[in-house]
């Protein structure tokens, strides 16, 4: 193998799992150790710099990072990363003299954000700082699209997304709330300098089956169905509930349905249990408030008297798990009723956008997704970009932020008539010893070895009384120090010196997961098998070295290194040393104070 | 010295030896030796041999004298039993150990200082009397634990550090293990883990004294240019002879070598040495022949390694002194001590 070019700006990002697999690259460790020093408001500003919503992600974002933990590797559980981000929200302070200054003389550029989701708020919030004009236009009647009218309050407390969607609205956006653009054309005849589409995914699944149109009233959408109680009309729900699909969204019904004085809730999915959209976390939330989940069983058909719905037919399945670890479902002739006065249909959401008129130079695709450059989210007309859920289909919020920093960059080299690709900003990568003395470093190097702690719930009595009680009360300042501690800081990374190796094999010796080794050079597949201990997963990178002095050369295995720095501890020449990573992603602006 | 202490926490996928232990479970406590030193070389190839035996660590006795050397039985075999004795003295308490307990599988670590200064009275008397224990010397050509001065395994003309050459001819202990009848004696090099570990697996398994002289460089004093123990001169001028694989009784034999260059060896326990003779002339059983091939090497500035000589069917001091099968500490008191009666009788036939 060749020597690895560690000052590619992806070799160490890649090595910094949770930063890797988050979409907008949130430097997970770094704010991690700041909260160990117990500097929530720089946790928290670094956070906000790179997602946007630390409030809001730190107790709903899909979390990415957490399944690509390091640890997950070294010792099955993941660091809580979601559960610290929200820790860092909880406890920070005044925030207002680490926040971007937006000039009063504006630059004269005016920009339209239509929708006004986490996708626009991000880009406005990227684009104010540098003079443009925002104007925001949504038909609901505040801001966070789906994040207030999807996410249930008893998962993300309305004053929480108040205070992060108001810090972006109150930077200075001219916000059109309770307006919904109906016509492209007619906006792109305003002639503003670029649009920004954030509409989302905004059409829930309906399902087809015998019955339906007879039982109307009583089939609901689940996203129509939560719009209407997040924005209070509805406010209850009786009898039997019937969930069907097996996403977040259906977990989110269910558990709303539970809380609004439904007498009974199942959820019945058409698929088997470990397939499930839905993520573990919210699975077992739904199961631990009693809700029973059935799987392998397709609807067949609403049974009904003159117009009263009384139930769903299914069917049974049996599923059958192949090599490939994929189902099959073989009919077993047997039929299920369930009896039910209300069904609430969470099968899915698609984009949709009647509004944009096909012939204003936007394509779209056969799933009613505009196409787009995934580079620049530039579409086919060259001063609409889009992001979030309407750019490729309903992903999170997340995705939303990451999108949104990528379109800002490009809205701001296309008002400054700049090649969208060739100027933009590249990625980097700075390297910083963190060696103090000959034994201290700038981070704390010891292995903790404990399990992930358990973030404590609400009484169950009183949530499920109230429609609003925040389930989940987060960790306090004691366990997310402790939690904290699990990082294991994977952007301090082992950085070799060949000219400085004397070949002593210190550092084999000392290694606690067997990563380093001294061998002759070969092909990747064949060097992977000559290592100290067989470098089996191919998703993680090995570190070559140049050739040593006895012709071999060092190879590292990146996969389950702890970062203890005892390689660098152990070295008696220092060709081992703990260099902390700073991997700069292209972002306008930066503002945190990490 | 190293504060962190080491994780616990091990690869996911460390083998797990026969008894269901991995290498980490063999290990002992964070060296607090030099950083770099080839003494912590030789602990981790103590380790790695001890768990690919599948033996249970409170099985091994380790022991030692005094010296950067004799302090490595603390970070290896965490389980065990040990004694670390006075300077040059390990010997004596090895031979007690052995003697009281042959059932114990003995790892004796010394240094040059300790086993070719202080202890070589010592040193000779244990090979003679053929205990049958693995005895290791982490061989630097210095005292290092007392800062570097010249031992007298240094060869003449090496420099110290200061540059000031070495005015005496050196011993060596190979050569000295040979002539007193040492059953099995190997050379290696702490930086050569593939072929020390074998080595020391074998010496564990053969019945007798198994005598290894480690080149173990000192970084602290004695791995600068004109030292002939440093990293860099060691790894010019080692030349292997004989390779040795250990291959367990469990294991199918499978490869296949070219005739004449392999030899397999049956070891006590039905385990099986098979032997890589790089030179074909050279016979590993032939003490006298392999006395004249080490030190006529020697005369040319080589040193040879690998597994130099072995006995085939060798004696220990247990059977010398014909003592019962079992261990002497797991006999009951009126076996050990018959009483009077029998004392007289044995008197009685002395008249
Ligand atoms: C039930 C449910 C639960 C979810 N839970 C989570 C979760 O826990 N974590 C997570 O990360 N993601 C979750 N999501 C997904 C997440 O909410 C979305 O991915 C995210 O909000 C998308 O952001 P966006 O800005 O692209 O669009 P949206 O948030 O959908 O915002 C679009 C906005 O545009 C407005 N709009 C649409 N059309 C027009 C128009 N013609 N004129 C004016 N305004 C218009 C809408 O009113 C809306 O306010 C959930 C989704 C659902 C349905
Ligand atoms: C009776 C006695 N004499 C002298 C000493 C001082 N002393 C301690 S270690 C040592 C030499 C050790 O050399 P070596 O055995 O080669 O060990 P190394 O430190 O080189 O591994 C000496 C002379 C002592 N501890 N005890
Ligand atoms: S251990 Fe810490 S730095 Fe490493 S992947 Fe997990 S959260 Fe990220
Ligand atoms: S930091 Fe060094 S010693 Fe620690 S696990 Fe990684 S490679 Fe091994
Ligand atoms: S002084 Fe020499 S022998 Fe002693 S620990 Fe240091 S390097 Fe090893
Ligand atoms: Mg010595």
């Amino acid at each position: 193998m060749k020597p690895t070019n560690i000052f590619d700006p992806n070799y160490f990002h890649k090595v910094v799992d949770c930063q890797w697999a988050c979409p907008a690259h949130t430097p997970v460790p770094e704010y991690i150790r700041l909260i160990a020093q117990e500097r929530y408001t720089e946790a928290y500003m670094l956070n906000w710099d790179s997602n946007v919503f630390p409030g809001v992600l730190g107790r709903t974002c899909d979390r990415p990072c957490e399944p690509a933990c390091r640890r997950v590797r070294t010792e099955e559980n993941p660091v809580a990363i979601c559960r610290l981000k929200r820790v860092a929200a909880d406890n920070k302070g005044d925030i207002a003299a680490y926040l971007p200054k937006v000039p009063a003389q504006k630059n004269g550029r005016k920009i339209a954000l239509i929708g006004g989701g986490p996708a626009s708020l991000a880009v406005a919030r990227d684009l104010l700082p540098l003079g443009y004009e925002i104007d925001l236009f949504d038909k609901d009647p505040a801001g966070g699209g789906m994040m207030r009218s999807q996410i249930p309050a008893f998962r993300l407390p309305e004053e929480v997304l108040d205070e992060e969607v108001n810090l972006i609205l109150d930077m200075g956006v001219n916000a059109h709330f309770n307006h919904e653009v109906t016509s492209m054309k007619e906006m792109l005849d305003k002639n503003y300098d670029a649009y920004f589409v954030g509409t989302g995914a905004p059409k829930g699944r309906d399902l087809e089956l015998p019955g339906r149109a007879e039982v109307g009233p009583h089939i609901h959408i689940g996203i129509e169905w939560l719009a209407s109680v997040a924005f209070g009309h509805i406010d209850s729900i009786e009898g039997k509930v019937i969930v069907m699909g097996g996403g977040n969204t259906a977990m989110d019904c269910c558990r709303t349905a539970l809380r609004l004085g439904a007498e009974s809730v199942s959820v019945v999915v058409r698929s088997a249990f470990d397939v499930m959209k839905a993520s573990d976390w919210e699975k077992e939330d739904a199961m631990n408030e009693g809700i029973p989940i059935i799987n392998n069983h397709p609807p067949k058909a609403y049974v009904h008297e003159n117009g009263k719905l009384k139930g769903v037919l299914f069917d049974k399945v049996e599923a059958i798990k192949g090599d490939d670890g994929r189902y099959t479902y073989e009919p077993t002739g047997e039929e299920v009723f369930m009896e039910c006065d209300h069904v609430l249909m969470a099968i899915g959401q698609d984009n949709h956008c009647p509004w944009i008129e096909r012939d204003v130079g936007i394509e779209f695709d056969k799933w009613d997704c505009p196409v787009l450059d995934e580079e620049t989210l530039q579409s086919d007309n060259p001063k609409v970009f889009f992001g979030g859920d309407s750019a490729f289909g309903p992903e999170n919020i997340i995705w939303a932020s990451a999108h949104a920093h990528k379109a800002a960059i490009s809205i701001h080299l296309f008002c400054q008539g700049k090649d969208l690709k060739a100027d933009r900003p590249p990625e980097g990568v700075n390297l910083l010893s963190t060696k103090m003395g000959v034994h201290e470093w700038a981070y704390d190097s010891n292995h903790d070895p404990s399990a992930r702690h358990l973030v404590p719930h609400a009484d169950p009595a009183k949530a499920l009384s109230d429609v609003k009680l925040e389930v989940e009360l987060g960790f306090d300042r004691a366990l997310g120090a402790k939690e904290a501690q699990r990082c294991l800081n994977c952007d301090v990374q082992t950085v070799f010196s060949e000219k400085l190796c004397i070949e002593c094999d210190a550092c084999v010796d000392i290694c606690p997961m067997d990563c380093i080794s001294f061998t002759e050079n070969a092909e990747e597949d064949v060097l992977r098998n000559l290592l100290t201990a067989p470098a089996s997963n191919k998703e993680q990178d090995l570190y070559v070295s140049e050739d040593l002095k006895t012709g071999r050369v060092m190879v590292k295995d990146e996969d389950v290194c702890l970062h203890c720095g005892l390689c660098a501890e152990r070295c008696p020449t220092n060709a081992w040393d703990m260099q902390r990573s700073v991997v700069h992603v292209p972002q306008l602006g930066s503002y945190s104070a990490g | 010295m190293t504060f962190v202490t080491k994780p616990r926490v091990h690869h996911p996928r460390l083998p797990v030896n026969e008894i269901g232990l991995t290498r980490r479970d063999y290990e002992g406590s964070v060296s607090t030796l030099c950083a770099g030193c080839g003494h912590d070389s030789v602990s981790a190839a103590i380790v790695q041999a001890c768990a690919n035996l599948s033996i249970p660590p409170h099985q091994f006795a380790k022991l030692s004298g005094i010296g950067c050397s004799s302090k490595t039985p603390s970070y290896f075999l965490n389980k065990s039993h040990g004694f670390n004795s006075v300077h040059g003295r390990m010997p004596s308490v090895a031979t007690g150990a052995n003697l009281a307990n042959r059932e114990l599988y003995c790892i004796g670590v010394s240094g040059d200082g300790d086993s070719a200064s202080i202890g070589l009275g010592q040193f000779a008397h244990i090979v003679r009397r053929r205990i049958n224990m693995l005895y290791v010397v982490d061989n630097n050509g210095t005292y290092g634990l007392t800062k570097g001065q010249f031992s007298a395994t240094n060869d003449k003309g090496s420099t110290s550090k200061r540059g000031v050459p070495n005015l005496y001819d050196p011993i060596d202990l190979v050569s000295m293990a040979l002539q007193l009848g040492a059953s099995f004696v190997a050379r290696s090099f702490s930086g050569d883990k593939k072929q020390l570990v074998p080595l020391i697996q074998a010496g564990l398994k053969h019945k007798g004294m198994a005598f290894i002289d480690v080149i173990s460089p000192c970084v602290a004093f004695n791995n600068h240019n004109g030292s002939t123990k440093s990293y860099e001169y060691v790894r010019g001028h080692t030349q292997p002879v004989v390779g040795a694989d250990y291959i367990p009784e469990s294991e199918e034999i499978t490869a296949d070598y070219a005739p004449g260059t392999t030899e397999d060896v049956k070891m006590p326990d039905g385990s099986m040495l098979r032997l890589h003779k790089i030179d074909d002339d050279y016979d590993p059983h032939d003490r006298v022949k392999a006395l004249n091939y080490v030190q006529s090497r020697q005369a040319q500035g080589e040193v040879v390694t690998g597994l130099l000589y072995m006995e085939e069917d060798p004696m220990d001091c247990h059977d010398i002194l014909r003592t019962v099968e079992k261990p002497l500490n797991a006999l009951q008191d009126d076996v050990l001590c018959p009483g009077g009666d029998a004392l007289a009788g044995i008197n009685e036939s002395y008249r």
